[in-house]
């Protein structure tokens, strides 16, 4: 399994060196990559049927306990087919759709980046790992949301999916750790046989939040929903992929994931079934006024995901096959309308339901593709979706509570609003007169309109033979989220029921909706008012005031003033050695173990003390450099006078270099201005006098620590035996520490080429000017 | 800077300087000196002969980049840094030859290492100092 997800991976880093070349001629090899990985995933289907769970466990951290582990059952078994199988359909597509794009190479490695991101996901045996993939989804989503990257709305639109999805990150990960910390496992197959560990610990309702964030953020799940709208700025092939089919789906994945270790509790189902109930409702409504074709699928996702997590706050087994049939109705004709709206906008350049009509008359097979998808949506008796609704009024029919009939009425009115968004999506445009400025709308290549025209196939086949897809692909899914063992057979035909009452009803009154139903934008503007409930308003607070922060922050510590960085880090430097020296404790100066003052020492600092009074009066530069020079040189002497001649050899070189280097530097600058204020130049002056008594306290104090010449004497007894030298400090340089040497010289080199590519690189662009 | 007394001094200096530069360099393992400062006082001959002459002068004199002396210092030290491999043994193991070279003392793998500082040190001061002085 690891393969699987390594294959995108190194797939994606591949298209760096051979970029140029899959645009060219071999971008056929692309879609190969999901084709191989779906094959993959197909044959292992009999082994998951027989009931038999593949793990496969590789080393990573092993330290932290975070390894690469893998686990192929029911449920991963599921995603894994959707991910790779719809990922081939939108390869194909895709690879048509941005034909000639200028970053087409770029759009297929976030592309399969993302794939094996989800494909780690679905497949992770650690939740640690599964964070890990999550995240990587979060990122390469961020990319291909901003795949246009020239304009601002999808620059913003791609900030807010992954600042959303982000947040939601890091409290799934804060969730998560803190599951693991009490279960004492991060191994999710471990984590099935702790339920009533974790269940009964007074921390449960603080992870299960915690975890809740992360999952109905990434899920678009009231109120973080409107990432998702947002999120269609992306091109067609990626709001099919991700927005629709797979990655929003990883947040059900998680819940669907933990319900065997954090569910059947209260608060988790009750949660679920408020958050997906309301989202559900709230988003079918909100679908209907769109005039945007891919508002309407974005809005009719959010409603779709707000199902799957109310099913999965039922909880009964019954919710749950209706959960895991649902994912997959709900992934075969939403990709299928995704990729329907790519073709039309692609070939009449507007997606807006009021300027389109007739399109059957130009693009009959996708007009097939958009009806086949739209009849499932609606669930038509004989397609999978209606299967699907069987299952889903089912499910509210058999919840035993007070509430039974209020969570049906909720499942029919959310599902009158899909019925009719399908059918805007998917027969709007292709009925009544064909507008006259679409009369050469021309038919794609095949390899655009066939996917679609598969997935939406798949839709009626499916319906046809529910018995056997359900053994297939939902049987042990949900056996892997109730972790049973107990056989389920999907029935066409349940007789006359009032399941079948509610279908029949749900179908007509969402015609009856989608006849009278015009929306507009007048309309929708009205609607639009609801979303101000929502906490978008908050987010772009933050995201403002974030701004405001960095650029604070920039403009006080990078301001590009050199004295302004030079007092921050001396004044830093200050506080810490001032912080340490006090807790050291007093400083005794034991005056008898000082050596006697001689004259000469006496002289050097008074010449010192003469250089630093002009550095600090003059108003010439060049002399407060070369007085600073004078205090080099003084130091220098005593280096001589305390026996290190190779430091004052090096200082008095180095000092000579500084000096002239100051003066090459000088020479181009402005003439002297005095700018600092007395204030500022007594701060200064504090500041420095503090530095230069800290550091003398400091030197003082070295006296009191007892004296370990342990090191010197190393050195002195080795450096012949061993480097075969008399000079000490060389043979520490060359051969002691040779490799800091080494580095040094590196370090050195980097800074001439800095500076060599600095100046040079400037002096070109002023000379093109 | 235009002086006749500096440039003709010069003219004598540089070969001295560099010479007592490469003297820093072979004594550093006994006497003090070494590669680093004799690499500072070789970019310092240079630098006087620069100020008494110009820089563009100076670059004629040295006929290559200073910046491509950079690279050859740091492969000398790489290479004595790994040839101890070749032999089988850690890198950075002081590898010496028996016999003392006349003028020059004994020679390892340390003054090669050395030399590659010298070099490298000469390229990064005088790069740094050439192409500020050279910009206008």
């Amino acid at each position: 399994m690891l393969f699987t997800v390594l294959t995108g991976l190194i797939t994606s880093s591949l298209l760096i060196p051979f970029g140029k070349l899959v645009k060219a001629k071999w971008s056929i090899v692309l879609p190969l990559v999901p084709v191989l990985l779906f094959v993959f995933y197909l044959l292992h289907i009999p082994t998951i049927l027989g009931g038999t769970n593949l793990v496969q466990h590789v080393d990573w951290v092993p330290s932290l306990g975070v390894n690469l582990d893998f686990r192929l059952d029911g449920l991963s078994l599921l995603f894994a087919l959707l991910i790779t199988g719809i990922g081939t359909a939108i390869f194909f597509y895709g690879r048509t759709y941005l034909k000639g794009h200028p970053y087409f190479d770029r759009f297929f490695a976030y592309l399969l980046l993302f794939m094996s991101a989800m494909l780690g996901v679905v497949l992770s045996n650690n939740i640690l790992t599964l964070f890990v993939f999550w995240e990587l989804t979060s990122i390469s989503s961020f990319f291909l949301i901003g795949f246009n990257n020239d304009s601002k709305a999808s620059r913003d639109s791609a900030l807010s999916a992954l600042s959303i999805t982000g947040l939601g990150g890091f409290f799934l990960l804060a969730g998560l750790i803190y599951m693991g910390h009490i279960a004492g496992t991060f191994m999710i197959s471990e984590l099935f046989t702790k339920h009533d560990l974790i269940v009964d610990h007074p921390q449960y309702p603080l992870i299960v939040g915690l975890i809740f964030i992360g999952a109905f953020t990434k899920s678009a799940q009231f109120p973080f929903h409107f990432w998702l709208p947002g999120a269609m700025k992306a091109p067609t092939p990626v709001s099919a992929y991700l927005h629709s089919a797979t990655m929003v789906k990883a947040g059900i994945y998680l819940l669907a994931r933990f319900t065997p270790i954090l569910g059947h509790t209260e608060i988790w189902n009750n949660t679920l079934l408020i958050v997906g109930g309301f989202t559900m409702v709230f988003a079918a409504i909100h679908a209907l006024f769109r005039v945007d074709l891919k508002g309407i699928l974005a809005y009719s996702t959010i409603s779709a995901l707000g199902v799957l997590t109310f099913l999965l706050g039922l909880g009964t087994q019954e919710a749950i096959i209706a959960a895991a049939v649902f994912i997959l109705v709900h992934a075969l004709y939403k990709a299928t309308l995704f990729m329907v709206t790519g073709i039309i906008d692609h070939e009449t350049h507007t997606r807006d339901l009021t300027k389109l009509g007739g399109l059957r008359k130009v693009l009959f097979p996708v007009f097939i593709a958009a009806l086949l998808a739209a009849l499932s949506s609606a669930g038509l008796p004989s397609t999978f979706g209606f299967i699907g609704k069987d299952l889903i009024y089912e499910a509210t029919l058999h919840y035993k509570t007070n509430w039974t009939l209020w969570l049906t009425a909720l499942a029919v009115i959310t599902n009158i609003g899909l019925v009719a968004a399908g059918f805007m999506a998917g027969l709007k445009p292709f009925t009544g007169k064909l507008p006259p400025g679409f009369a050469n709308v021309h038919l794609p290549y095949p390899s655009m309109w066939i996917p679609p025209l598969i997935l939406g196939s798949l839709g009626l086949i499916f319906g046809v033979f529910p018995g056997y897809i359900g053994d297939i692909f939902n049987y042990q899914a949900a056996n892997a989220i109730v972790q049973t063992d107990t056989a389920m057979h999907l029935k066409i035909w349940h007789g006359f029921n009032t399941v079948l009452l509610l279908s029949l009803a749900t179908l007509l009154i969402g015609i009856v909706v989608y006849f009278f139903n015009k929306p507009s934008e007048r309309k929708l503007a009205a609607v639009e008012r609801l979303n101000s409930i929502a906490p978008q308003r908050i987010f772009s607070i933050i995201g403002r005031s974030t701004m405001r922060l960095s650029n604070w922050y920039t403009q006080t510590f990078h301001n590009g003033y050199l004295r302004s960085y030079h007092i921050k880090i001396i004044v830093f430097a200050e506080i810490l050695l001032g912080y340490k020296l006090w807790i050291s404790g007093p400083i005794h100066i034991k005056w008898d173990s000082l050596t006697p003052l001689s004259w000469y020492e006496v002289g050097i600092v008074a010449m010192l003390l003469g250089a630093l009074y002009i550095i600090v009066t003059t108003r010439s530069r060049l002399t407060s450099v070369v007085s600073t020079s004078v205090i080099g040189y003084c130091i220098c002497l005593m280096f001589v006078f305390y026996s290190a001649p190779d430091l004052a050899m090096t200082q008095f070189t180095i000092d000579t270099l500084t000096t002239v280097l100051f003066v090459l530097v000088l020479y181009k600058l402005p003439s002297f201005i005095n700018i600092t204020s007395r204030w500022l130049q007594l701060r200064d002056a504090v500041v420095a006098l503090g530095f230069g008594v800290i550091l003398s306290l400091i030197a003082l104090r070295v006296l009191q620590e007892p004296n370990v010449t342990e090191i010197s004497s190393f050195y002195g007894e080795n450096s012949y035996l061993l480097a075969k030298g008399k000079n000490v400090v060389n043979t520490i340089l060359v051969d002691f520490r040779g490799l800091d040497t080494m580095f040094e010289t590196v370090v050195l080199s980097i800074a001439a080429i800095g500076v060599y590519s600095l100046i040079r690189l400037r002096l070109k662009s002023s000379e093109k000017e | 800077m235009k002086s006749a007394i500096l440039q003709t001094a010069t003219r004598y200096l540089l070969p001295i300087l560099l010479l007592f530069s490469f003297f820093l360099l072979l004594r550093g393992h006994y006497y003090p000196g070494g590669g680093f400062v004799g690499g500072l006082v070789a970019s310092i001959a240079f630098v006087l002969h620069s100020f008494a002459n110009g820089t563009a002068s100076t670059m004629k004199i040295l006929r290559y980049k200073p910046l491509s002396l950079i690279p050859i210092g740091l492969a000398i030290s790489t290479l004595s840094v790994v040839a101890p491999l070749l032999l089988g043994l850690p890198p950075m193991t002081g590898l010496w030859f028996e016999e003392p070279i006349p003028v020059i003392g004994m020679i390892g793998s340390a003054l090669f290492f050395d030399l590659g500082v010298y070099l490298v040190v000469i390229g990064v001061v005088l790069t740094i100092l050439f192409t500020i002085a050279l910009e206008q």
